[in-house]
């Protein structure tokens, strides 16, 4: 069964991503990639995260699909105008990939390119308009083309985003433009996440809540300090702070997390941001 | 130069629907020399909004729109007519919609398209800078710039990135540009807007910031 498959089964539906390598040298990240194949539905394969330069998204999804994995393509707005988004679009579905993650991106001072001119040609909603047109046989212009794509079509919320009520209505008009599941970013909070999901959950779409295992507690208050819409409470902090094993209590607090959430949404999306050999472990905690 | 175009009636009418009562601000600089905002036009625009069934309550040309304390002064000296309008429509560049929204903290509608301010700094205030998109949208976002006041030039809402405190990701000195929108068009009444997806912006309405704009030539 592939990502949509799942997504429209009863199926708890687990995701996970990898970020490319800076530079050709696939062999790590394609074994990172084949030993999460074995446990998740799809993968994320990241574009140039946090600004990052790094191998692009598309030829890692590509090679993905050669193993017989399926791969997520992130597609941001931050490096290329419409034409090139759509030509990216266009060279993702020759190449055989089929989800799409449709993002804003973040900005370039954040990452190592600071220096960049930001693109921004596009955002999250009309990229995602954009592939629903090319799906449907024109380009944004509609020029009629020859061989339309086929996508499915996903995008991001933060559920602990400033104000949420914000999110949610950005969210919906993602809806609107067509966008058929969503991962969210690192949820911690489960009281918040429960209220978001009640008041998100008669636009029927389905949701994959974001799980980022802690490594430390100087990461998670850096976390809480540095990454928009993540909060973590103070308990699962010091839960770090006192563990002899890291690892194995970033695992349990991974895996209490996506217990509780089994309840609330669709799945979960795992960011392992380097701790991917982990992923496993999480999930045989959690019963997955 | 200073390049505008008045928006098609239509789309003004459009954006005053369910509204009887408006007050005009016209600007007898920049767009009373570009034939857009200054005396003529203001009073074409109060009897084109007549026909149409609107009430104007009153109608003021103020020497810089894009200046605080002028818009300030000049709203006061008719506070009454002021007061009694549901809204203000704003016969100016992009800078002097954001100023008299801010001033005057009541809805206020722009009545054109800014397409090139000349380079002219004029009294403008920083923070409400105008792109020269020739598209405004300042009807949808509360009176508050999106392409300026938000670095990633988004027009459709926030992106995930709003700290906790309100800055943007990029810049923590400065707000969310789509926060500030969202307050203001909470306090409005008009959150609906935000509901509205917008098409990409058509750059080719943006001029080079070198030479003439082609269709003057």
């Amino acid at each position: 069964m592939g990502l949509q498959e799942s997504l429209a089964s009863d199926q708890f539906v687990v995701t996970s991503e990898i970020a490319p390598p800076k530079g050709t040298d696939v062999k790590e990240i394609l074994a990172e990639a084949k030993r999460l194949g074995g446990r998740v539905e799809a993968i994320n394969v990241s574009d140039s995260r946090s600004s990052i330069m790094r191998l692009g998204s598309l030829s890692v999804c590509h090679l993905l699909q050669e193993k017989g994995l399926e791969p997520i393509f992130q597609i941001t707005c931050r490096d290329r105008n419409r034409l090139a988004l759509q030509a990216d679009l266009l060279s993702a579905a020759v190449l055989g990939v089929k989800n799409v993650l449709a993002l804003t991106g973040d900005y370039a001072s954040l990452g190592d390119h600071p220096q960049a001119k930001p693109v921004f040609d596009l955002d999250s909603v009309s990229l995602i308009r954009v592939i629903k047109k090319l799906e449907a046989g024109t380009d944004m212009v509609g020029n009629a083309l020859s061989g339309r794509p086929k996508f499915f079509v996903g995008a991001v919320v933060n559920p602990g985003g400033n104000p949420v009520e914000a999110q949610i209505i950005k969210m919906e008009k993602k809806i609107r433009a067509g966008a058929s599941f969503f991962q969210t970013q690192a949820i911690y909070d489960i009281g918040a996440f429960e209220k978001f999901m009640k008041r998100v959950a008669h636009f029927k779409v389905p949701v994959l809540a974001g799980i980022i295992p802690l490594k430390s507690a100087g990461m998670a208050r850096f976390m809480n300090n540095n990454v928009a819409g993540i909060f973590i409470p103070e308990p699962l902090i010091q839960k770090m702070a006192k563990a002899e094993d890291r690892v194995k209590a970033s695992v349990e607090i991974a895996a209490d997390l996506i217990k509780e959430l089994k309840g609330m949404c669709q799945g979960v999306h795992i960011m392992p941001i380097g701790w991917e050999s982990k992923v496993p472990a999480v999930l045989d905690a959690a019963n997955l | 130069m200073f390049l505008a175009q008045q928006k098609p009636l239509e789309e003004i009418l459009k954006s005053l629907v369910g509204e009887k009562n408006i007050f005009i601000l016209g600007c007898n600089r920049c767009a009373e020399a570009s034939g857009t905002g200054g005396d003529p036009q203001v009073l074409e625009m109060r009897k084109a909004l007549e026909r149409a069934g609107k009430e104007i309550t009153g109608f003021s040309i103020v020497g810089f729109l894009c200046q605080k304390t002028l818009v300030q002064s000049s709203l006061q000296g008719k506070a009454k007519e002021v007061a009694a309008a549901s809204s203000i429509l704003a016969m100016s560049c992009g800078v002097g919609v954001q100023t008299v929204a801010a001033v005057s903290d009541k809805i206020t509608h722009p009545a054109g398209n800014t397409i090139y301010l000349g380079k002219i700094c004029g009294e403008w205030n920083v923070s409400m800078r105008c792109q020269e998109c020739g598209n405004c949208v300042l009807d949808f976002t509360g009176g508050i710039c999106p392409l300026t006041s938000c670095p990633k030039f988004l027009l459709n809402g926030t992106c995930g990135g709003t700290t906790r405190e309100g800055k943007c990701e990029v810049d923590p000195e400065i707000s969310c540009g789509w926060l500030l929108i969202y307050e203001r068009l909470k306090k409005w009444g008009q959150l609906e807007k935000l509901q509205r997806i917008f098409e990409p912006e058509d750059h080719s309405k943006m001029l080079p910031l070198q030479g003439l704009p082609l269709s003057a030539r």
